[in-house]
C-alpha cells in the first residue's frame, strides 16, 4: 500500500469498517429498546398528549352551538348581539335539545357562570314550543340572564375550541368579564395551595425515608451476606404487600383506642404530653396529616432504600479502611470519603420517591383529613364525580410542568448523570 | 428444556384463550354500590336469576357518572345494568348516557312504581333513607334531633358525613331554622348556600369524611366519630346481624330512591330488561328487605314484607314523620357549581 490510510485484510479503510461494527451496535442495542420504546410511547406519551389536549382543547360549545358561535364572531361585545345571533341560538338549541346535548352546553357554560346550567335547560325546553320568531323576545322572555352581556361573552368566549378556561382555573384564575386575567374568589381559591401542600408533603415523605432509610441500607450493606440477607426479607416482604392493604394496616393501628394510642398511653408519653400541655386528652393520630406522611413513609421507604443499598454494595471497604490509616477519625472518613459515593444512589432514591409521591391520592383520602387532600384526588373527583375532564387534564398539566421544573433544577443541582442505580 | 418450555408456552396461550371465551356470552354485568346492599342485591335478585340459568357478573363503583359516560362515548360498554342513585339517573339520562325505559317491554305497571317519575331512563328498585345514628354504648343519652348533630356542647365527639355537599347543605340550613318545605328555594340563592356553609363550619374541624356506605357504619363501630350520617340500611345492617348497639335518628331524614339504568348502546339490551324486569317483581323485591332495610319501590311487594322488618325501613309512618325528599333535579341544575365550592370548601 503506497497511501497513509490503514486498510483492513479486504482492503477497505479501517475508518469506514469501524464505523459500519459501530452502527452495527448501535441497530442492536435499539432493536433491543424498540419493544419497550413503542410500549412507552403508545401507553405513556400518546395518552400523556391526550390529556394535555384536554386541558386546553374544549370543542362542546363549538361543536353543540354552531351557528351560535359563528355569528358571535363578528360580534362586538359593547351591545346585546343581534336577532340573528337570538336566531341561530334557538335553532342551535332545538337542535341540541333533539340530539340530547343541551345538558352538556349548559354544564360547559355553567362552569363560568354557575346557575347557567338550569337555565340553559329551562329555555330550550320553552324554545321547543315556540316555532316562529322574534327571537330576541322569546329567548330574553325565557330566562332573562340572556339580556346580559356577561352572559354572551362568556358563551363567545366558550366558542373558541382552544381556550384557556381549565388552565387558568388550575392556577385559580379566570378570565373576568372586560377578558382580563383575575383571581378567582376567596372561597374557591384552592389549587395552588393544594400543589404546595403535594409538593410540601413529598419533599418531607423524602426526607423522612431517607433519614430512616439510609442507616438501614449501611447497615445491609456491611453485615455479612447471612444476615444481610435475612434482614433484606423484612425490607422486601411489605414492598411486596399491596398498597391498599399497606394503608389499611395503618387505619387499625393509628385509629382512636388503637394499638399506637395504648402504646403511646402505656409508655407514657401521653402522660407527659398532658402535664406539659401539649396534649389535651388522647392524641388525635387517624386522619391527620401526621398519619398520610407516617403511612406515605412506610410506602415509600423501600424505594429509597433500595437503590442506596445497591451503590453502597459497589463500595469497596478499602476506601474506609484507607482514609482511616490516614488518620482520619471513623466520622471524618465517613463523612468525607463514604458519603460521597453514595450520593448517586441517595440521588436517585429521593427522585423515585419524591416523584412517586407527587401521585399519591388514595392514602391521604383514607388515612389523613380534609385538608389533606393532594392534587392526585383532585384530578380524581375532577374526572370521576365531577366529569370535568378539562379541569383534571389542567390539573394534571399543571402538575406535570411543576414535577419537569423541579427536575430541571434536580438536574442543574445535581446532573442526572450522576445518578446510578447500583 | 426447549420441549418443555415449547409445551409451557403453548398450555399458556390455550388458557388465556379459553379464559378469553369464557368472559364473553350472555353474562350481564350488573354495577351497584357495594357493601351490605350488594349483598342484599346478590342474596334477592342475582342468585336466583342465576339459579334459573343465567350469569351475572357484579362490578362496583361510588356514584360516579363520568365513568357511565366514559363508556358510552368510547362506545366500550362494559357495565350493562347500573344501580345508580336519583341523580345520576337524571344526570346520565340528560346526558344521554342511559337507555329509556320502555316500560311496556318490561311488563310491568308504572304506575306501581314509587319514583318512577324521577326519571324515563330508569326503574326505581328501592326507597332509602339517609339518617344518622349513634352508639347507645358510647351515648347512653342519646341525640334526637337534626339539631344535635349540629350541637357540639351537648353531643361533643367527631360526627361522620358523607363527602358529598348533597343532604349535608340541607340538613344545615334545617338545623339553622330553615323549614324543610323551604330548604330548596333558600338554598338556591347565594346567601343560602353561605348560610348553609356557615353552619357546617360550626362543626367542620370535627367531621370525618366517609366515602364508601360502607365507611359509615365501620367509623361507628371503631368509635371513630360518637354519630355518623349513613343510608339507613347500613346502619340497620349492623344492629339486626351484628348486634351492634346502634341507634338511627330517623328525625329529618332524607328520602331517595336507587333506580336501575340500562347504559345506551349496551350489546345485552335483552337480557338486561329481563334481569331489571325479574329484580322488579313483588317477590323478588319483598326478599330484598330480608338482607337490608329498604323499602322496595314496586308497591305489589309491601304486603309481602316481613312485619318485624317494617318499622325500620324508611317508609314507615312512624320514621315519615319529618321526612322530606331529596330535590334530585334541584342538584342536577345546581349540583356542579356546589359540588366544586364543597370541594374547596372541604380542602382549605
Amino acid at each position: 500500500m503506497t497511501d497513509d490510510v490503514m486498510r483492513t485484510a479486504d482492503g477497505t479503510p479501517l475508518k469506514v469498517k469501524l464505523r459500519q461494527a459501530e452502527r452495527r451496535e448501535v441497530m442492536r442495542a435499539f432493536m433491543l429498546i424498540a419493544p419497550l420504546f413503542l410500549f412507552i410511547v403508545i401507553s405513556f406519551l400518546i395518552p400523556i398528549m391526550v390529556m394535555l389536549k384536554n386541558a386546553f382543547y374544549d370543542p362542546d360549545i363549538v361543536n353543540n352551538l354552531p351557528q351560535t358561535t359563528e355569528r358571535l364572531r363578528q360580534w362586538d361585545g359593547k351591545a346585546l348581539p343581534s336577532e340573528e345571533v337570538f336566531a341561530a341560538f334557538a335553532a342551535d338549541l332545538k337542535t341540541a335539545s333533539k340530539a340530547k346535548t343541551v345538558a352538556l352546553v349548559g354544564k360547559r357554560l355553567n362552569y363560568e357562570i354557575p346557575t347557567l346550567k338550569s337555565k340553559v335547560t329551562i329555555t330550550a325546553r320553552k324554545l321547543e314550543k315556540i316555532e316562529t320568531g322574534p327571537w330576541m323576545e322569546a329567548v330574553t322572555a325565557a330566562d332573562p340572564v340572556w339580556k346580559e352581556l356577561g352572559t354572551w361573552a362568556v358563551v363567545k368566549r366558550a366558542g373558541s375550541a382552544f381556550t384557556p378556561y381549565y388552565l387558568l382555573s388550575a392556577l385559580d384564575l379566570r378570565q373576568g368579564v372586560d377578558g382580563g386575567i383575575e383571581r378567582t374568589p376567596e372561597n374557591r381559591r384552592i389549587y395552588l395551595q393544594v400543589l404546595g401542600r403535594t409538593l410540601g408533603i413529598s419533599l418531607l415523605v423524602t426526607l423522612c425515608t431517607l433519614v430512616l432509610g439510609y442507616p438501614v441500607a449501611f447497615m445491609l450493606a456491611t453485615l455479612p451476606q447471612r444476615t444481610a440477607s435475612i434482614l433484606m426479607i423484612f425490607v422486601l416482604l411489605p414492598f411486596w404487600t399491596s398498597l391498599l392493604v399497606r394503608t389499611t394496616a395503618w387505619t387499625i393501628l393509628l385509629q382512636d383506642g388503637g394499638a399506637m394510642a395504648q402504646f403511646l398511653h402505656i409508655s407514657g408519653i401521653t402522660w407527659i404530653a398532658n402535664t406539659l400541655g401539649l396534649l389535651a386528652g388522647e392524641p388525635q393520630l387517624f386522619k391527620t396529616r401526621f398519619a398520610t406522611v407516617l403511612a406515605m413513609t412506610h410506602i415509600q421507604l423501600p424505594f429509597t432504600l433500595l437503590p442506596i443499598y445497591s451503590v453502597m454494595k459497589t463500595i469497596s471497604p478499602t476506601y474506609m479502611r484507607a482514609a482511616k490509616s490516614l488518620g482520619a477519625t471513623p466520622f471524618h472518613a465517613f463523612r468525607s470519603v463514604y458519603v460521597p459515593q453514595t450520593m448517586p444512589g441517595v440521588a436517585a432514591g429521593c427522585l423515585l420517591t419524591f416523584i412517586l409521591s407527587l401521585g399519591y391520592f388514595i392514602t391521604p383520602a383514607l388515612v389523613g383529613g380534609g385538608s389533606d387532600n393532594m392534587i392526585a384526588g383532585f384530578i380524581d373527583t375532577a374526572m370521576n364525580s365531577e366529569g370535568n375532564w378539562g379541569k383534571s387534564s389542567a390539573l394534571g398539566f399543571v402538575l406535570l410542568t411543576a414535577t419537569l421544573i423541579l427536575y430541571y433544577i434536580y438536574n442543574r443541582l445535581i446532573g442526572i448523570d450522576k445518578m446510578k442505580l447500583g | 428444556m426447549k420441549k418443555i418450555s415449547v409445551l409451557f408456552t403453548a398450555a399458556l396461550l390455550a388458557g388465556t384463550a379459553f379464559a378469553a371465551s369464557a368472559k364473553a356470552g350472555d353474562e350481564l354485568t350488573v354495577t351497584s354500590w357495594g357493601g351490605a346492599y350488594s349483598d342484599s342485591q346478590r342474596k334477592a335478585y342475582y342468585e336466583p336469576y342465576n339459579a334459573a340459568g343465567n350469569k351475572i357478573t357484579e362490578a362496583e363503583y361510588n356514584g360516579e357518572v363520568a365513568k357511565i359516560k366514559a363508556m358510552v362515548e368510547a362506545n366500550a360498554i362494559t357495565w350493562d345494568v347500573i344501580d345508580v342513585d336519583s341523580a345520576t339517573a337524571l344526570q346520565g339520562c340528560a346526558e344521554g348516557a342511559l337507555e329509556t325505559i320502555d316500560w311496556a317491554k318490561l311488563g310491568l305497571d308504572k304506575a306501581k312504581f314509587l319514583g318512577a317519575e324521577v326519571s324515563e331512563c330508569s326503574v326505581p328498585t328501592i326507597v332509602f333513607g339517609t339518617v344518622f345514628g349513634y352508639d347507645t354504648s358510647k351515648l347512653a343519652e342519646g341525640p334526637t334531633s337534626i339539631n344535635d348533630l349540629f350541637d357540639l356542647a351537648k353531643f361533643p365527639g367527631k360526627r361522620g358525613l358523607q363527602k358529598n355537599p348533597t343532604v349535608n347543605l340541607e340538613w344545615a340550613l334545617i338545623a339553622d331554622g330553615v323549614a324543610a318545605k323551604d330548604v330548596y328555594t333558600t338554598l338556591a340563592t347565594p346567601e343560602g348556600v353561605d348560610r348553609a356553609f356557615k353552619k357546617l363550619d360550626t362543626i367542620k374541624s370535627e367531621i370525618v369524611w366517609w366515602e364508601a356506605g360502607a365507611q359509615a357504619p365501620q367509623l361507628l363501630a371503631d368509635g371513630q366519630v360518637v354519630m355518623t350520617s349513613a343510608w339507613n340500611g347500613r346502619l340497620q345492617k349492623p344492629i339486626d346481624v351484628d348486634g351492634k348497639p346502634f341507634k338511627i335518628v330517623w328525625d329529618h331524614q332524607a328520602l331517595d330512591w336507587d333506580l336501575w339504568a340500562i347504559t345506551k348502546g349496551t350489546p345485552k339490551m335483552e337480557e338486561a330488561y329481563r334481569f331489571v324486569s325479574f329484580a322488579s317483581g313483588a317477590g323478588p323485591q319483598a326478599e330484598q328487605t330480608k338482607y337490608i332495610a329498604y323499602g322496595p319501590a314496586n308497591a305489589d311487594a309491601i304486603p309481602n314484607v316481613e312485619p318485624k322488618t317494617l318499622p325500620n325501613l324508611p317508609t314507615a309512618p312512624d320514621n315519615l314523620k319529618t321526612a322530606w325528599n331529596l330535590d334530585t333535579q334541584f342538584w342536577a341544575d345546581h349540583g356542579d357549581e356546589l359540588k366544586e365550592r364543597f370541594n374547596a370548601w372541604i380542602a382549605q
